[in-house]
């Protein structure tokens, strides 16, 4: 008996042992030691001549928290965080929407799920085409009579309007895959009391504010926490629209950037301490983040049963 | 019951029909009104895309991707911008890279995802609820800082600027081992103990019950797995930093664009090229999709 469980343990950390081995070279080892390496100095001078990370204890979270850069980064990362309510909101009217039965219905659903799918890369060259001087964009705000053509100019290399229309691009790639997460969300309400409100004379505004809204609660939490981590996490989009400079003049420069041009974008001046200490940084807001996700759907779902 | 539910329940639809009619034609107008204008803006730069990419730029003197609206509907319609793309550009070598990278990860993730969950869902040792625990808490934990260490150990390991540097750190997923053993979960202990008493190893059992039992569920893994590595842009271009000769278009797309001397027909061409796996794979399999995102709220 005792020999068949020895072999039994045996075989089942055969099983895991490749998926353990993996996670723990890449995944738990690099952030402990990225981790580490926020409380030390080591550059990529250090790295070429293969010197040891020296310990500098906090010296780097001073430094971070100091540089105009990072705090730049922080603003603008908090400036993209207004697109997490305009995408929630508008990605449950389109749940609300689509949640219909009419024909066509599925083709609809299935189109707004498509830029989902849609690489950060392709999606980078066909908004640029949209943002340029003479692109769609302004040709189709010319047309509306919305702006003045003689004044025109490319949204994407003007420090005022660069980071909206990033924000726009992370807005079409993500409100299909929040609204089919409100669509199971819809799907999962009872017909029953729709329809006794109906019988009772609620209107389909009543309806909405009165049993869609509470009971979609906990996803309405979930999508937002989910949209507010990944506002604070949006990296691939600013690299790939500004070429990782943050510019025009910073204005598109997040906290997220400034850990990767301290690490990799800048060979120049990087530093994998600096790099380190900023990316703890953000990541502790982000578990924070998790957390308090964690906390409200589970304080949700006791209210609920 | 999610198609019950899509319907609408009789009594609403009697309270519908009682209204006036000129209300109802408003209401459907307004909606297909809606529905269109989101369309619009979901689908339209891929419409324009693809109608730059099949315009034939010969025709006519220095046709402009920004002469609208004859840049939304070509004159001419021609295939050589595809042709051009592949041969000046080598695209193809891009091509074959992601096909090795994304199917590398497919098959990479399937396997350790597979074998890992087997364990965790139906045999009991020490130590299991602790393993599990583990791999569930890398979802939260801070990836930022993650990526310059890996660029460090890839380098350590010889494996920078390989196939595989791009491949090993991303196929175990606490994603794909907790989806996995879902299913095995779903699946009765009773045929395990079976197989067991036909003298069937765990191995065996893992092949002939366990995974053509949860054929759905690696199907959803595996697709999946493959839209997001074929799309994934940030870590190859950084585990390829040292060698350009293996990026994948979803990189190499960009540098196209780069370079001083592009053409933008050309740059449509690709893209529309580096759609198409992913639309096929898409339509194919919306309905994984769109239930396993579904999964993903209920939980």
């Amino acid at each position: 008996m005792k020999r068949q469980a020895l072999t039994t343990t045996l075989i089942a950390y055969a099983f895991l042992a490749p998926a353990l081995v993996l996670m723990g070279l890449f995944t738990f080892y690099p952030v402990i030691y990225g981790a580490y390496l926020g409380f030390t100095d080591y550059t990529i001078a250090d790295l070429a001549a293969k010197e040891p990370p020296r310990w500098v204890g906090l010296a780097n979270f001073a430094r971070v928290l100091g540089d105009p850069l990072f705090q730049t980064g922080v603003w603008n990362s908090l400036k993209y965080l207004l697109v997490v309510p305009v995408l929630q909101i508008a990605s449950l009217a389109v749940a609300v929407l689509v949640n219909q039965k009419l024909p066509l219905m599925g083709l609809f659903r299935t189109s707004y799920y498509v830029p989902v799918v849609t690489s950060i890369a392709l999606a980078a060259v066909m908004w640029d085409w949209i943002f340029q001087k003479d692109g769609f964009l302004n040709w189709s705000l010319r047309l509306l009579h919305l702006i003045n053509w003689e004044g025109r100019f490319s949204w994407l290399l003007n420090e005022h309007t660069a980071l909206w229309a990033i924000m726009l691009v992370t807005f079409w790639r993500g409100f299909g895959y929040y609204m089919v997460l409100y669509l199971a969300g819809l799907q999962s309400i009872p017909a029953e009391l729709e329809e006794a409100a109906t019988l009772d004379g609620a209107g389909a505004w009543q309806r909405f504010w009165r049993i869609t809204v509470p009971l979609m609660k906990p996803t309405i939490l979930l999508c937002s926490l989910l949209s507010t981590i990944a506002a604070i996490r949006v990296l691939e989009e600013i690299i790939v629209f500004t070429g990782g400079s943050g510019g025009p003049l910073n204005s598109t420069y997040t906290a997220l950037l400034y850990v990767y041009n301290k690490s990799w974008g800048n060979m120049l001046d990087a530093n994998f301490g600096v790099a380190g200490a900023a990316g703890l940084l953000i990541a502790l807001v982000g578990f924070a983040l998790s957390y308090l996700n964690f906390y409200l759907t589970r304080e949700e779902r006791g209210g609920r049963s | 019951m999610r198609q019950e539910v899509a319907g609408l329940p009789r009594e609403r639809k009697a309270a519908r029909l009682r209204r006036p009619p000129w209300r109802r034609v408003l209401a459907g107008v307004l909606n297909y009104a809606l529905l269109l204008a989101i369309f619009a803006f979901a689908v339209f730069p891929f419409l324009w895309t693809l109608a730059i990419a099949i315009t034939d730029k010969t025709v006519g003197s220095g046709i402009s991707i920004y002469a609208f609206p004859q840049s939304l509907f070509p004159k001419a319609v021609t295939l050589n911008n595809f042709l051009e793309v592949i041969e000046k550009l080598h695209l193809g070598k891009y091509f074959l890279n992601s096909v090795v990278i994304t199917g590398l990860t497919v098959a990479g993730t399937l396997l350790v995802s597979a074998l890992a969950a087997y364990p965790l869902a139906h045999m009991r040792f020490p130590g299991r609820n602790l393993t599990f625990g583990v791999i569930v808490s890398t979802l939260v934990l801070p990836t930022e800082i993650a990526f310059i260490v890996n660029v460090l150990t890839l380098r350590d390991l010889g494996l920078l600027g390989t196939y595989l540097g791009v491949v090993l750190p991303t196929v175990a997923t606490a994603f794909g081992i907790f989806l996995m053993r879902q299913a095995y979960l779903a699946i009765p202990s009773t045929l395990m103990e079976a197989a067991r008493i036909d003298g069937a190893s765990e191995v065996q059992i893992l092949w002939r019950v366990m995974l053509p039992l949860s054929l759905p569920s690696l199907t959803a893994l595996g697709i999946f797995t493959l839209v997001g590595t074929w799309n994934a842009y940030f870590w190859p271009s950084v585990a390829l930093l040292t060698n350009d000769e293996l990026l994948p278009m979803s990189v190499a797309i960009l540098k196209l664009k780069g370079q001083f001397n592009y053409d933008s027909f050309n740059v449509a061409a690709g893209a529309v090229i580096m759609m198409i796996p992913v639309l096929v794979v898409f339509f194919l399999a919306q309905r994984f999709f769109m239930r396993g995102m579904e999964g993903a709220v209920k939980g």
